[in-house]
């Protein structure tokens, strides 16, 4: 028995051979490492089969604290999956993320592409854009045709379609919950919330303090929100993220305030027909906006000791091949390339053609404005929007406060 | 102990008393296993009939093993087994021969700075060692063991020597000093009489080894942190990876949890009898 | 050195030693040192350390944006102690007393069984306990209904004025076993002829306990309490795992370990602070520190003057 230990011990001391041309991947999306492993990293090896790729995803909560002592200490994988604006922005500051100005292939991504992971003065682009998401409503067909209602076109229908689906009693209207925080200020506040600042007009405003969040835009965004508590499933406040995915997939509910990434989780789950629409506008308001937010991208580690392998496979991913795949294999993450693609999956088609009918922004907390530590503005709107909805605090409460906060650190709005 | 055991007249009031003991022992443990009988349960069944009926045993109808299917196939258990019992036998062996060797030192001779020593070793016990994670991991780098179990057992040992060594201290100060001084009279070197002296305290090993055991297995954060690739995976990260990847996929989860949970009851029933003698022979009352 | 008038250091004392101190000096202390003394510095002109005093402590302590976060995540880990002190430990000991005396047979299947929990990990225990506490499973509302209370059941885990007492209860029903197993070791160790001499005396059970056999454990429930509340100061897993990092609702969970990590290693978009989570660790190990001089200084000094 000691002895089986002892040889168990020398095993591990051995260890295995590194090969040359290995890289491995850092990521979030542990829900895609099948699909990476499976698809893309295959589709990869048909032209460059002499470089073995490894995706080594760590869930999300951790990435970030994970990925940042590895940094450090030098150990951490080829290819870093980036976050968008600061989080990135620092670790190529820092020097752990290399500048991929003259990565042939660039040229296939547009300017408002390369927006979240370029330098303030759009020097220096550090990241492949990978994909964005888009901000909107998935609903349950089956339950809309039962109840005979239909797809809101205003902020008011579709209110009045909540109420109609409360006074049925069978479903819950509005599948979310508050307990894990991000998805009221996430799928709530930053989905329903660019009709009401108008976009990129409010969002710059932010920045450079013309407006501020307890300006009118933004207050309205916030009342907007505090008009979903009534209509939430029962006991919301502990209902978590996996809850809610489950509550509509078993066909509980009518409607999910969506991120267009949960398509891909949701359609192997239901056994109901899937429909969406977007953000409605208030009444009368002509132009529709919304979120179509740069999310992720992949960088090349400078302590990577496989810099001409990690950049081939970065050219590799800014080709046509490449975001056909991801559009494709993760329906709802939407290519952010200039390569027309094909959106095979229907409510991800759906989800894709608001860009042409609405004008698009990305979240409001995400460029600068989160910059600073202890009072960070997402971490803010996190809080407050899921206060709003637990009703702890007013919409003009809400408002003051992440406003009061950002005003602390933040010249433009002092 | 005392040979001599006190025996209550069984009366009425005896029964009462064995009634109500037992039934004040049964609500409890119920309320301690309930929840992870619940787990166990559930993850038999199908998606539907862990919402429908969460109570109910698997029936022919409802009994599904789709979840342990995707575990399975989704993670590679097996290896995270073989890595996370490496790391905790390891890790467990290590911190019992160092620091009994210590406490053998710091119990049976009077040096100088005796006192200090104890206390220095003491004090890992008052701050959480994740702080000092991102030294930790350049002192890896610097010893080449990056994302080697190796790296997990060293953390571990030097996490365990604090409250390893202020146990075994307190036992080997009551092993008589007579034994040793015979052993010295018959020739005996003071390696000789260490090693004469560690059967005496088994039980406290035993003590040890459960408390030590528990938080090694269990950790989550320097596997993520040190070796967190797909061939030094333990079970718990594994676990928590896929319990992310498929987190809202109820079979898949309840199967994970269950998997995850067995072998350490499995370990800590092997391990309990040396526990509660090691508990009950002394020191730590 | 004046010791030469004095044997030099017996070798074998030192191989004794040497194995543990070297592993414990470099993988603990050592990294423990180099974190700690970062809460001294601040960054100064091209990613530079300066050293800048107790600045940062007089920051954490003082500003405005730092120490409401600090004193809520004190508070709020004093009531997470002070529920395990007046719940689980109380539990430990009732159970202890019970599995101690020597009425029933099979106490030690009760006891590995109660044991249990113990020994799984806070990332099982809290997902298990948010799944059963979850709304849409609906088994805690189930179990109320069963007691006729159904209309109380709450979403507790959202609610600001429940939360932090319910994952302390789930807290204090993992790690009941150990309360109990010290004092179950404790109360078996008093020797018969005390308590036998008790009842002879006429003494009920109840009597027997309060006055004979708990003063006997007293150091034993010393060493509970300073080890629950080491152990609470340190914790981070459970919260962590069913609230996040961000302690929801509205920090209402906040202690000092998730308050630690964020600012250490970041959030979300929040970018980590080395130098003020440092700050933050060390004032965790003031107050673990002060905890346990009080024990030494304050408890165990009396219970020997008693004793004497």
């Amino acid at each position: 028995m000691k002895s089986r230990m002892v040889f168990l011990l020398l095993v591990i001391l051995v260890g295995s051979p590194v090969l040359a041309q290995q890289l491995t991947i850092e990521s979030w999306r542990n829900d895609d490492l099948g699909i990476w492993r499976d698809i893309i990293i295959p589709a990869f090896n048909e032209q460059y089969p002499d470089i073995e790729v490894v995706f080594a995803p760590t869930a999300p909560a951790e990435y970030n604290a994970v990925l940042a002592s590895k940094l450090q200490a030098g150990t951490a994988g080829d290819l870093i999956t980036c976050r968008p604006f600061d989080n990135s922005l620092n670790l190529f500051l820092e020097g752990h993320l290399a500048s991929l100005n003259d990565l042939p292939g660039m040229d296939n991504f547009s300017d408002v592409a390369k927006s979240a992971w370029i330098t303030d003065d759009g020097s220096d682009v550090f990241c492949v854009p990978m994909a964005s998401v888009i901000h909107g409503f998935l609903y349950n067909q089956d339950v809309f045709s039962e109840l005979g209602i239909e797809e809101p076109a205003t902020w008011e229908e579709f209110l009045a379609l909540l109420e109609a689906v409360k006074a049925d009693g069978t479903y819950a209207p509005l599948v979310m919950g508050t307990n894990d925080q991000w998805e009221a200020a996430t799928m709530g506040f930053q989905n329903i919330g660019p009709n009401y600042w108008e976009g990129e007009e409010g969002r710059l405003g932010l920045i450079d303090g013309s407006v501020g969040y307890d300006d009118a835009g933004f207050v309205a965004a916030f009342e907007a929100l505090a008009e979903w508590q009534p209509y939430l499933t029962d006991g919301y406040q502990a209902v978590a993220y996996p809850d809610a995915q489950n509550l509509f997939t078993l066909g509980l509910g009518a409607i999910y305030p969506a991120g267009s990434w949960d398509i891909g989780t949701f359609n192997p789950q239901v056994d109901f027909e899937m429909g969406a629409f977007r953000p409605p506008p208030p009444a009368g308001q002509d132009t529709c906006y919304i979120s179509d937010h740069t999310d992720i991208a992949l960088g090349v580690n400078t302590a990577s000791s496989n810099q001409e392998a990690a950049r081939t496979f970065l050219e590799w991913m800014t080709t046509a091949e490449f975001a056909e795949l991801y559009t494709n294999q993760l329906p709802g993450f939407f290519t952010l390339s200039n390569h027309p693609i094909n959106v095979e999956d229907p409510v991800a088609q759906e989800f894709i053609s608001w860009r042409g009918e609405c004008e698009t922004t990305i979240r409001s907390s995400y460029q600068i404005l989160s910059r600073n530590a202890e009072v960070n503005n997402e971490n803010d709107l996190w809080n407050a929007s899921a206060q709003v909805l637990n009703g702890t605090l007013t919409p003009q409460e809400a408002a003051d406060f992440v406003q009061s906060r950002l005003a602390t650190w933040y010249a433009p709005q002092q | 102990m005392t040979a001599s055991h006190y025996r209550p007249r069984k009366g009425l009031g005896h029964w009462g008393q064995v009634l109500g003991t037992h039934a004040a022992l049964l609500i409890y443990t119920a309320f301690a296993l309930f929840p992870v009988l619940l787990v166990v349960l559930n993850s038999f069944k199908s998606r539907r009939a862990i919402f429908r009926s969460p109570y109910a045993l698997p029936n022919r109808e409802t009994w599904d093993l789709i979840g342990y299917q995707k575990v399975l196939d989704g993670a590679n258990f097996g290896l995270y087994f073989r890595n996370s019992l490496i790391v905790t036998v390891g890790a467990l062996l290590i911190i019992l021969l160092v620091s009994s060797m210590a406490s053998h030192a710091l119990a049976a001779y009077n040096f100088r700075g005796n006192t200090l020593m104890g206390l220095y070793l003491a004090i890992g016990i008052m701050i959480p060692i994740r702080l000092g994670t991102v030294s930790i991991l350049r002192l890896t780098v610097a010893l080449n063991l990056v994302d080697t179990l190796w790296a997990l057992i060293l953390v571990y040992v030097a996490q365990g020597i604090p409250l390893a060594v202020f146990i075994l201290t307190q036992f080997m100060r009551q092993v008589p000093g007579d034994l040793k001084d015979a052993a010295r009279i018959d020739g005996a070197s003071e390696y000789r009489i260490y090693t004469l002296v560690l059967p005496l305290v088994r039980p406290a090993l035993g003590t040890v080894a459960v408390f030590n055991m528990i938080p090694i297995w269990n950790d989550l954060w320097f596997p993520l942190v040190l070796a967190s690739s797909e061939k030094s995976k333990t079970v718990i990260l594994g676990a928590q990876v896929f319990l992310g990847q498929y987190v809202n996929d109820w079979n898949a989860v309840l199967a994970s949890l269950t998997l995850a949970m067995i072998p350490i009851i499995a370990l800590y029933i092997i391990f309990s009898r040396q526990l509660i003698r090691g508990l009950t022979s002394g020191a730590v009352k | 050195m004046n010791s030469k008038r004095r044997k030099p250091f017996p070798i074998h004392i030192v191989v004794f030693l040497a194995p543990a101190v070297l592993i414990y000096t470099l993988f603990m202390i050592y990294p423990l040192i180099d974190s700690l003394r970062l809460g001294l510095y601040q960054a100064g002109e091209g990613g530079t350390e300066v050293f800048a005093g107790f600045t940062n402590y007089r920051t954490l302590l003082t500003s405005n944006i730092w120490a409401p976060t600090l004193w809520n995540a004190v508070k709020n880990n004093f009531i997470f102690f002070a529920v395990h002190m007046l719940v689980q430990n109380p539990i430990g000991l009732f159970l202890a007393a019970l599995l101690s005396s020597r009425v029933v047979r099979g106490t030690a299947v009760y006891r590995t069984l109660i044991f249990t929990p113990t020994v799984l990990s806070v990332v099982l225990i809290g997902f298990i306990w948010r799944l059963i506490l979850s709304p849409l499973w609906g088994i805690s509302k189930d179990f109320l209904s069963f007691f006729g209370l159904g209309q109380f059941n709450q979403p507790w885990l959202g609610l600001e004025s429940s939360a932090l007492i319910v994952l302390s209860f789930i807290s204090v029903w993992q790690y009941v076993g150990i309360p109990m197993l010290l004092f179950l070791a404790a109360l078996i160790g008093i020797p018969d002829e005390l308590i036998e001499a008790a009842r002879v005396d006429g003494a009920t059970g109840w009597n027997v306990f309060w006055r004979i056999k708990f003063p006997l454990i007293l150091p034993t429930v010393g060493i509970v309490a300073v080890l629950t509340f080491v152990g609470n100061f340190n914790a981070f897993d459970l919260i962590y795992t069913t609230q996040g990092a961000l302690a929801g609702p509205n920090f209402s969970t906040d202690i000092m370990g998730t308050f630690f990590f964020r600012t250490f290693f970041g959030f979300q978009l929040q970018p980590g602070n080395p130098i003020m989570g440092a700050t933050i660790a060390g004032v965790m190990f003031l107050i673990i520190l002060t905890g346990v001089l009080l024990y030494l200084f304050g408890w165990q000094r009396r219970l020997q003057r008693l004793e004497f």
